[in-house]
């Protein structure tokens, strides 16, 4: 479990995380979620000891991290920035951190073959892919079999195929009893992963309630409709009071596709748009009511974002970025 | 990737848990893997080994091919001195600056690649971990510089050997040989202190080779006394005292020892402030 309390970090006149509280049970996956310089990666780091708070505490299992006896037995990290030698293989990066747990050195080869890396596991890193530099990422974070896992972007750079490797690996932790914190700014990736969301923006908690509540109270939804007749029923739609705007909202996974052509309703019910269609018999390839998690989130830290009207910063690999 | 993994991982081999706090000889093991498994430990070492050895060599060749030459009576005169001092400080004056740049290097590249965060996760107590990478390193100075020390003079007393005879058995000369490793061995560990203060590479190799090499030559522009009472009190120059069996007289105000001793002092002031900020500063 962890248990964030009242936690304030200030650099300078920056103010990164605001009087944050939550509580991470185990035995479910909770997303961590916020946009860029939320202060996401710095909580991150604070409950880690990596960083100091200027104020108030964050624990894990009831201590704080530097008086963990056994750190990497009780807590398994990977955070967004880069932490390798580029030059040291990964077998050897693997091997001094078990080293100063007192773990056996088969435990590298374990969790190497876990991720997938065995077969580059004498190659230096600095070849490795992004993907490749999160497996292993991964594979430090479980070397200790730790109790408690804080992963800080960890699709990042994966394919689909390591993505739905992660999202199955955080479920099966989670269904271990584990405790899985996980940030992610995909926030369709954490509708489908995480059970309990915390949504943070500028430093202060906006919510922290499970997925599903999060995305019911979204209110701005939208509807997928896919008509070989969009235009007349964008016109129909706009009549009624409706707003129709060709093509899909999202890039998520089943937003593309052959066939007809996809409008993206809002302003009104995906029921609504099935009675419109029939009263015209216009024939409906799909109509799908859009109610993501991204609209809520949106909504959520509207009036929050860090950079106002700019556009969103790439994510930094540096310290204090998110 | 180049790698395919199946979609549904396997399930996460358990550890027993060891049921201890993670001791000091863990965490020396740790380091000495960090420190072994880069290449650059290897190559700084191996120009540690070419340059000091090769030097002294060619230094003492040279000496010899000249000697009693045009200009080189004073010289002369000063290696009939103190010739185990000659032939150590031959080598060593410039092979040194490799051990300057490995001991910057040995904390300076945790930072430029973002290891300290990994290192600090698994040690979160920081001062074990600083302390460990600092036994470590110095077991591993000492043992390769004494190895060098010795080296360079067998064979530099070896050429010598025709004008100005000298073995270890002579007075204070096996304490110079084993003390020019002893300088070495606090030498890298004075660097490494300079790396964890300033945590940049480039910056770091620059103040260490600025204040071992620099220093001493600003300090020689100040008037009389003053100069060598600051001089003398320098980290290379009080350092190097110990390598010396008969020093010039005249110039040192410290004797081998106490200069070592000053040398030491130097490198632990530095490591505390290292270890200072390490603790307070975020990682």
């Amino acid at each position: 479990m962890i248990e964030v309390h009242d936690l304030t970090k200030r650099y300078g006149e920056k103010v990164a995380v605001d009087h944050l509280s939550f509580t991470v049970e185990p035995g479910r996956v909770t997303g961590f979620l916020g946009p860029n310089g939320a202060g996401k990666s710095t909580t991150m780091r604070l409950i880690l000891g990596l960083d100091h708070p200027t104020s108030g505490t964050a624990t894990i299992n009831g201590r704080q991290y530097r008086d963990l006896p056994q750190p990497l037995h009780t807590v398994g990290a990977l955070l967004e920035a880069k932490s390798v030698h580029p030059g040291r293989s990964a077998r050897n990066h693997l091997l001094f951190l078990a080293q100063s747990q007192g773990l056996p050195s088969s435990r590298v080869d374990e969790v190497l073959g876990l991720v997938g890396l065995r077969d580059v596991a004498s190659k230096r890193m600095g070849g490795f892919s992004l993907g490749m530099g999160q497996r292993l990422g991964i594979a430090a974070a479980l070397l200790g079999d730790p109790q408690v896992l804080l992963l800080d972007e960890p699709v990042n750079g994966l394919d689909p195929e390591g993505v739905l490797w992660i999202r199955n690996l955080m479920k099966q932790l989670a269904a271990d009893g584990r405790t899985i914190l996980v940030s992610s700014h995909l926030m369709n990736e954490m509708a489908v992963t995480a059970d309990h969301l915390i949504v943070i923006g500028r430093g202060k908690l906006i919510t922290e309630s499970t997925t599903e509540e999060v995305i019911a109270r979204s209110t701005d939804k939208s509807v997928r409709v896919r008509t070989p007749d969009a235009e007349r029923l964008a016109g129909l739609i706009t009549a009624a009071g409706g707003k129709a705007t060709p093509g899909a909202a999202t890039n998520g996974e089943n937003a593309t596709g052959n066939g007809a052509p996809v409008l993206t309703v809002t302003g009104m019910e995906a029921a609504r748009v099935g009675e419109i269609a029939a009263s015209a018999s216009i024939v409906l390839h799909e109509l799908t009511p859009m109610a993501s998690l991204e609209d809520a989130y949106m909504e959520l830290t509207s009036g929050s974002l860090e950079f106002g009207e700019h556009l969103p910063e790439p994510a930094k690999a540096t310290q204090g970025s998110a | 990737m180049t790698t395919t993994t199946p979609v549904t991982p396997a399930r996460v081999p358990s550890v027993p848990s060891a049921g201890y706090r993670v001791g000091f000889g863990h965490l020396m093991v740790s380091e000495w893997t960090k420190i072994r498994s880069v290449r650059s430990t290897a190559w700084t070492l191996i120009l540690f080994v070419v340059i000091t050895i090769g030097f002294t060599a060619l230094f003492s060749w040279l000496t010899v091919a000249n000697w009693n030459g045009p200009h080189a009576g004073s010289r002369d005169a000063n290696i009939v001195t103190d010739p185990v001092g000659f032939v150590l400080g031959a080598g060593l004056g410039l092979g040194q600056l490799t051990l300057c740049v490995l001991g910057v290097l040995v904390i300076t590249t945790e930072y430029s690649t973002g290891v300290i965060r990994a290192s600090l996760l698994a040690v979160p107590r920081r001062l074990w971990m600083l302390a460990a990478k600092c036994l470590v390193f110095a077991v591993l100075l000492l043992l390769i510089s004494e190895v060098v020390v010795f080296g360079s003079f067998f064979i530099g007393s070896a050429i010598l050997h025709s004008h100005v005879p000298v073995s270890l058995s002579d007075h204070n000369v096996t304490r110079a040989v084993l003390g020019a490793g002893l300088y070495l061995t606090v030498l890298g560990l004075f660097s490494l202190g300079i790396g964890g203060i300033i945590r940049h590479t480039a910056g770091a190799v620059t103040t260490a080779i600025g204040v071992v090499f620099v220093l001493p030559i600003l300090s020689g522009l100040l008037p009389n006394s003053w100069g060598a009472h600051v001089n003398g009190y320098l980290p290379e120059q009080a350092g190097t005292l110990i390598g010396q069996a008969h020093p010039p007289s005249g110039g040192n105000v410290l004797s081998a020892w106490q200069g070592f001793g000053v040398f030491c002092l130097w490198a632990a002031v530095l490591l505390a402030i290292a270890a200072y900020m390490l603790n307070k500063r975020d990682a």
